[in-house]
């Protein structure tokens, strides 16, 4: 493992309402805004959007299928934008560093539309 | 701004013990997308090497959602949950956690701020998580409170 290394890039499937209802319910995270449209039109918006949680969920899937999990020292991310319903995301990750056996990767969450919801990084023991 | 920070940082949050349940992880992993077999089914995992189930690196922020009522810090600070946007997250892990195991988170904010004229509130929030006293994992949590009324 080397700076300028590539995960291979993670594509989900277009979040769909279901996925949302399935998430709030496996995630805990009951907030209406996300599930429930009445809710998101009560606050000015046109329609529901996806938990930030579920994609930084998708981005840790990137992790755990290229490293065993026990090896994840640190990971965070700052949510960008909201990802609308129908969006599709894909996980990206690139090594940024390797120091004294703990590499850090810079990773993204893009949709298929361009914009990047998601940025962010961790660090990985890979000795 | 909306949000007193004084007040804010002086909010006491009642610390949360939780067991892990196993058909709740297999839940959150199909809810996810997850293929690989170790966070879903206990013969992989075991075969794997893991006593049950491990929880994945994001379920630390559901732990804290166990509460009955999980946003009732936010409404201590008469925040609107309709204009509560996850700022940023992140999380430091020190040991895995499996299903079966009981923790105890212990949250506190830390830090409250304005932004834009008070346009934006901030408060920041770290969690602690301890399994019998050890430290497995923090999680630190930006909230940002949207306050439309006040012009930047």
């Amino acid at each position: 493992m080397k700076i300028g290394d590539e995960l291979p890039p993670l594509a989900v499937d277009p979040i769909s309402r279901t996925t949302l209802a399935l998430f709030a319910g496996a995630s805990g995270d009951h907030n209406p805004i996300h599930i429930d449209v009445d809710v998101a039109r009560s606050a000015g918006l046109d329609d529901v959007f996806a938990h930030g949680m579920l994609s930084m969920a998708y981005l840790g899937r990137l992790l755990t299928d290229r490293f065993p999990q026990e090896r994840i020292r640190s990971y965070r991310v700052r949510f960008a934008a909201i990802t609308p319903v129908h969006a599709q995301p894909t996980c990206t990750g690139r090594v940024t560093a390797v120091d004294d056996g703990v590499a850090t990767l810079e990773l993204a969450v893009t949709l298929d539309d361009g914009t990047t919801t998601l940025t962010g990084d961790a660090t990985v023991a890979i000795a | 701004m909306a949000i007193d920070p004084a007040r804010a940082t002086a909010l006491e949050i009642e610390p949360l013990t939780v067991t892990l349940e196993r058909g709740r992880l297999a839940f959150f992993a199909k809810a996810i997308g997850q293929t690989d077999p170790i966070y879903s089914d206990i013969d992989a995992a075991k075969a794997a090497g893991h006593p049950d189930l491990p929880m994945p690196p994001t379920f630390v922020f559901s732990l804290e959602l166990e509460r009955p009522d999980p946003f009732t810090w936010l409404s201590a600070l008469d925040v609107d949950l309709r204009r509560v946007l996850h700022g940023e997250q992140s999380f430091t892990y020190h040991s895995l956690m499996h299903a079966g195991d009981t923790v105890t988170l212990q949250p506190r904010i830390v830090d409250a701020f304005s932004k834009k004229g008070g346009a934006l509130d901030f408060l920041i929030k770290v969690t602690e998580v301890r399994r019998g006293g050890e430290l497995v994992a923090e999680a630190r949590t930006t909230i940002v409170v949207q306050n439309p009324e006040v012009k930047a």
